[in-house]
């Protein structure tokens, strides 16, 4: 039965739902419980923004508060995967990976290959991403394209609550490592998701608004700036079709490149930076694999090449808007 | 048949003996078939370290998890790794540890607890931790243990990891091989604390030091720290002192060396010599089958590297093999 949760929700029910049906699953971070050690409440935040609240309650030692310590709790984390458990171990902000990165890049995902195939790593690391909250510099980066350069890693980026439950299911059932970004702008979003458990595949994009004149690419907190501009622009009938690539590693380039041979025009939104990003990765394949359907040189809008400022004011000048991508998708149909 | 001594049994003690000789035949042969230029990358050799190797998983089953280093081959051997099958991967063949897809850094076998070689010095650490985490979920009194040198003991996820054993109170134990040198440069020069007792200390760990060139100092701390960590007892630091034959990597002309410490450390602290010579000494172990094992040792590492050389190299489609291509 389908009710209204938010992504929280979503994301809690998800890993209750794993924890309920697999004891092999254990979650650890920081605060993921809060309160421990000392003589006030457990549980007294489930995580700095409440994602595994209430879990303690039911599963007790199987959620580990961690001390600020990320490269030996993200490191043990894949340690206990190569053994046989399966991790989540949420590492609150993406911005922290530099601290704990050789675990990620140079440990997590290299297990399985290096070993010629002899080792599996089924651990997912859970993290905030993106602009939006005034949490400057190092809280509010969009670090996707990181990620996604790394073979061996997956890249997960849902944009609602539906996609949310889905996908995290589908990520600690994976054999691979997964980097499970969360936007924090979308935690209090709310969507019909339904209270059995579901897989989402990984590598299937959801086409999240269908049209004919142009197609938007994008993921995450930009699926609602696309469409937001796709509602604008039908006013002036222009008909947007926006792709919600939902996974970044592995990527459904196959959803893409049909609708740009519909539609002939492609605008890339990325809330990452432009270069070498999202955006510019899934035009460079269009622009390989479909050069022949378009009509337009492909669009890109991407936040700038600036490290996230802090004041108001520049923020939202940082992020890109529905407006800015409105005038990338005329720009296209000018042609 | 003279009254046996040592803590360990007259076939534990030929074991203990096999591993080492097994080791030392593995590595000197491996310096030689480098020498020649057959084999590909880098290696960094355990030769003159093999008391440490061999003490410490004398007490270890499979189930007993260990996170090697780049120094990894001894560990490897010690826990049971086919020395066929290493020496394959040294040579990059399809039939290696890891088909040829890791090489001598990266060697692992994870059906027999060994989680890898690491070419990263230091990360090992909370790899282990991790396996000390899982084995207490599964409840099996395994223990999660992970070696790094004296370099590596100054690594950032090495001493988080020593705070995040002691705080989750893990069966988790961290062995500092302190052979003097973190490639070239000298351990007293680039770990402040004389002894890794006091650092161990500063975590809320016990820390032991043992002569890492005695087996049998070796074995016993080992066997007190291992028990302890099975029975509930927490993560514990033990170090061990102990030298290195070669260089820091095959070619390392090892300028930094004082003169005629190489010479010396051969003559006079060769950890198998001193073994050998207790054991024979006590009259527990003969000199024929000391030698009957040495002569085990040159058969099988003549076939480990003949079998290697002739194995086939992996096919071009292994490339794209064992990870999920997406693009």
């Amino acid at each position: 039965m389908a009710r209204k949760i938010s992504m929280r929700q979503a994301l809690n029910e998800a890993l209750d739902q794993e924890m309920s049906r697999d004891p092999a699953v254990i979650v650890m971070g920081e605060d993921i419980v809060g309160g421990m050690g000392g003589e006030g409440e457990k549980d007294a935040w489930g995580g700095v923004l409440g994602v595994t609240k209430g879990l303690y309650a039911k599963y007790g030692e199987r959620l580990l508060d961690t001390p600020l310590s990320e490269s030996a709790y993200i490191g043990a984390a894949i340690g206990a995967a190569a053994c046989g458990m399966r991790p989540v171990a949420e590492l609150m902000f993406i911005d922290f990976m530099g601290v704990c990165f050789d675990e990620i890049f140079n440990q997590a995902a290299k297990f399985k290959y290096m070993f010629g195939g002899k080792a599996e790593t089924p651990v997912v690391i859970r993290c905030m991403v993106g602009a939006g909250f005034r949490a400057a510099a190092q809280h509010s980066q969009m670090l996707t394209p990181l990620f996604t350069h790394i073979p061996g890693l997956k890249v997960v980026c849902p944009s609602n609550a539906y996609d949310a439950k889905g996908l995290l299911i589908q990520s600690i059932r994976d054999n691979d490592p997964v980097i499970f970004c969360e936007h924090k702008n979308l935690y209090g979003l709310e969507t019909d998701v339904p209270q059995e458990s579901y897989t989402i595949p990984f590598a299937e994009a959801n086409v999240a608004r269908d049209g004919k004149d142009a197609t938007i690419v994008t993921y995450g907190m930009m699926v609602h700036r696309a469409i937001e501009a796709a509602t604008d622009l039908a006013k002036n009938g222009i008909d947007c079709e926006v792709i919600d690539l939902r996974t970044l590693s592995p990527i459904d380039m196959d959803t893409v490149l049909e609708s740009v041979e519909n539609t002939g025009r492609l605008v890339c939104v990325d809330e990452a930076h432009p270069r070498c990003s999202i955006a510019s990765d899934v035009s460079a394949k269009v622009a390989q694999e479909a050069f022949g359907s378009l009509k337009a040189g492909i669009q890109m809008v991407t936040a700038p090449h600036t490290p996230v400022p802090f004041s108001p004011a520049l923020e939202d000048l940082y992020i890109p808007t529905a407006a800015q991508i409105a005038a990338a998708v005329r720009r296209t149909v000018a042609h | 048949m003279s009254k046996n001594p040592f803590p360990l049994s007259k076939q534990d003690l030929l074991k203990a003996y096999r591993t080492m000789r097994l080791i030392r035949e593995f590595e000197e042969r491996v310096h030689n078939e480098f020498a020649k230029g057959d084999i590909p990358g880098f290696v960094h050799l355990y030769a003159g370290e093999e008391a440490s190797a061999a003490g410490i998983m004398m007490h270890l089953n499979d189930r007993d998890r260990i996170a090697s280093t780049h120094r990894g081959h001894g560990h490897c051997i010690a826990k049971g790794v086919d020395v066929r099958d290493m020496m394959s991967e040294i040579y990059g063949k399809a039939d290696g540890s890891c088909r040829g897809k890791g090489g001598s850094m990266h060697i692992a076998d994870l059906s027999k607890g060994m989680m890898g070689a690491n070419g990263i010095l230091g990360a090992g650490a909370p790899l282990a931790c991790g396996a000390a985490l899982a084995a207490r979920y599964r409840g099996d009194g395994g223990v999660g243990i992970s070696f790094v040198g004296d370099g590596a003991s100054n690594q950032g996820m090495f001493l988080e990891s020593l705070n995040l054993a002691a705080v989750w109170n893990l069966p988790a134990i961290f062995v500092v091989e302190n052979n003097g040198y973190a490639e070239s440069t000298s351990r007293n020069y680039a770990v402040a604390v004389d002894s890794y007792v006091d650092r161990a200390a500063g975590f809320g760990l016990p820390g032991v030091t043992v002569d890492g060139t005695d087996f049998f100092a070796v074995y016993e701390a080992a066997g007190e720290i291992i028990k302890r960590a099975r029975e509930g007892g927490g993560p514990a630091l033990l170090e061990c002192k102990m030298i290195r034959f070669f260089g820091h990597f095959e070619g390392d002309q090892q300028t930094y060396r004082g003169k005629g410490e190489v010479e010396d450390i051969r003559s006079n602290r060769d950890c198998i010599k001193a073994f050998v010579a207790k054991v024979i000494e006590t009259g527990v172990i003969q000199r024929a089958e000391i030698e009957g094992i040495d002569k085990e040792a040159v058969t099988l590492i003549d076939e480990a590297v003949a079998h290697a050389k002739a194995a086939p190299p992996p096919a071009a489609k292994d490339l794209m093999t064992d990870v999920y291509v997406a693009y």
